[in-house]
């Protein structure tokens, strides 16, 4: 009967947490070498005009605190270990959205002799956001999608968020 | 401070740190509060983009080149094009220059914009960082119209430019000038009379003209300091000879020299865009270039939205670069922040790092001191990887 009711508050909890989750996941960013173009987008979708926050979503400095991890940019020698260490820190589950043709295949910089060219291949990664850069508008639908996907449980299968963002789904959104 | 082991006490910050949205790691010595030492690690997001030029012809290249820097793309793109199109021995026509000044300029006002907004963001003015990014959409929503793209434009190709302003565009800039200006006002107002603002930038990280020319700072940092050095003035290229401007300067050297500096500046980019609109020469856009560039080597310089940046163009007679070499002006700037720094807040801190502009991605180049016993100077690519490595381990 306890082990039960144990079971009850346990789902119970889940439930709780997953709900929290979704309606305020904290973001932390990482440049592993981006040209700072995506940086500066990702940047804009906190400003007036696109202004994430009204998905809950916050950006902050720690990786003690974030749930999700923004990686932009081919991922260079230097910053793998770096990459691999702030991953490392965040608490379970933690979410990647890869942001920028670089992250996803190294874009123009795919041969360079610095370059690993794939986020893929240092951490998994969750949702892959193309373009060079990806408009403001395709970022934030790349995290509205994590969110939708976790609504129904971690995702199992990478999502790829196609662009142009088609501008009905973000009409419905907001 | 030193201990009674006579350890030094360092701050570390970085690589990955809240303040500024790249990786550079600063170690700063500090006495209590006051910083006696600063050094800065750079090269968290060096990717080989010299070497990489080298093996893709020059077309590839100019879209490479772009991708340097996400701020200042557009002026990458024109000091590889301008210097290519003196190698190759043509020149591009009189409207493709106008619009390459043109887009300079709207990209210009772009990056100091978004400069004001980081750096009041550094000074824990969240207020002005939203009002800036806010007014910015303004000057990219008009890059996207004219290019397609509101980050990497790819307006230049080798002989010209790829989009034409019609006159319904023109109005369009206009109107965007317009409000952009009466903002801009407000902005002075607010740098120059704010308390808050004020406590921060007024009397904080002076340096004086013969410091600023000793330390070699280049654009808004440096004339904030009385010297004068603008390519745009001192060297005019492209359509910079038919509109020319005016140099923007201040004596003071402090912190907020350097903010008023930017923001007269994006009044002069209004005035220059307004001119070039009414003036738009009629011609082609584009000059034929041959693929393979004659052999020979060139110096091209411009100015940057930081200060002037010098691209090396080295030509064998094929379609590839036999060498591409580009000195970015924050890499200039850096030396400026670890001799200014001595003696300031730890807090003040965030505040100097920004007044420079700080571009990371500009930064990281590989730089080679040749050592007297050293013969070879080539590096192979595998070289270059090996020394990579072994650098960053």
């Amino acid at each position: 009967m306890s082990e039960n009711k144990n079971n009850l508050v346990d789902q119970v909890l889940i439930k709780l947490k997953n709900w929290a989750r979704i309606n305020s996941p904290w973001a932390i960013h990482f440049n592993s070498g981006s040209c700072n173009g995506c940086d500066i987008e990702i940047l804009a979708t906190l400003t007036p005009r696109f202004d994430v926050e009204r998905f809950g979503i916050k950006l902050q400095g720690s990786p003690r605190h974030a749930d999700v991890l923004i990686c932009t940019g081919p991922v260079t020698l230097q910053a793998r270990d770096r990459l691999i260490r702030v991953y490392e820190q965040m608490p379970e589950p933690k979410f990647v959205i890869a942001v920028g043709s670089c992250a996803l295949s190294g874009g123009v910089f795919d041969g360079c002799y610095n370059v690993i060219g794939d986020l893929n291949k240092v951490i998994p990664v969750d949702v892959y956001v193309p373009g060079c850069p990806p408009r403001p508008e395709a970022i934030i639908y790349g995290v509205v999608q994590l969110l939708e996907a976790l609504k129904s449980g971690k995702p199992k299968e990478p999502i790829t968020v196609t662009e142009p963002v088609p501008e009905v789904v973000l009409e419905e959104e907001i | 401070m030193t201990n009674s082991s006579g350890e030094k006490f360092v701050v570390p910050i970085g690589p990955q740190h809240p303040a500024l949205k790249e990786p550079g790691q600063f170690q700063f010595t500090v006495d209590g509060e006051i910083v006696t030492g600063a050094s800065i690690r750079l090269g968290f997001v060096h990717r080989g983009i010299e070497k990489a030029c080298e093996s893709r012809n020059y077309t590839q290249d100019l879209y490479l080149l772009e991708r340097v820097c996400g701020i200042c793309s557009h002026v990458h793109a024109t000091a590889f094009a301008l210097g290519v199109e003196k190698l190759a021995g043509v020149e591009a026509p009189p409207r493709a220059e106008a619009i390459r000044v043109l887009g300079g300029e709207l990209e210009r006002i772009h990056s100091h914009l978004l400069w004001l907004g980081v750096a009041a963001h550094e000074g824990g003015f969240d207020t002005l960082f939203m009002y800036t990014w806010r007014d910015r959409e303004v000057v990219m929503d008009l890059l996207e119209s004219i290019s397609g793209s509101r980050v990497h434009y790819s307006l230049n190709v080798i002989g010209g430019v790829k989009y034409d302003i019609t006159d319904k565009m023109a109005d369009e800039i206009r109107r965007g000038m317009d409000f952009l200006e009466e903002r801009t006002h407000y902005y002075m107002k607010v740098v120059t009379t704010d308390d808050t603002f004020v406590g921060r930038t007024r009397g904080v990280g002076i340096m004086t003209k013969e410091h600023a020319e000793r330390l070699g700072a280049v654009g808004p940092t440096a004339r904030a300091s009385g010297v004068e050095r603008d390519i745009r003035f001192n060297a005019p290229y492209s359509a910079y000879k038919e509109f020319p401007i005016n140099m923007i300067m201040d004596t003071t050297g402090d912190l907020e020299a350097r903010f008023i500096v930017r923001i007269k500046e994006l009044f002069e980019c209004y005035r220059l865009i307004r001119e070039i609109l009414d003036n738009l020469p009629e011609s082609d856009l584009t000059v034929k270039v041959k693929r393979r560039i004659p052999a020979g080597e060139v110096i091209s310089r411009v100015e940057a939205p930081r200060g002037e940046l010098l691209y090396y163009i080295q030509s064998d007679g094929s379609d590839m670069p036999a060498r591409v070499k580009a000195r970015t002006p924050s890499l200039c700037n850096w030396a400026t922040i670890s001799d200014v720094a001595i003696g300031h807040k730890l807090a003040d801190m965030p505040m100097l790092l920004v007044g420079i502009d700080p571009c990371f991605s500009c930064n990281d180049r590989l730089v080679q001191v040749n050592r007297p016993n050293q013969t070879d100077l080539n590096w192979s690519w595998d070289d270059l990887r090996r020394y990579g490595i072994e650098y960053y381990r």
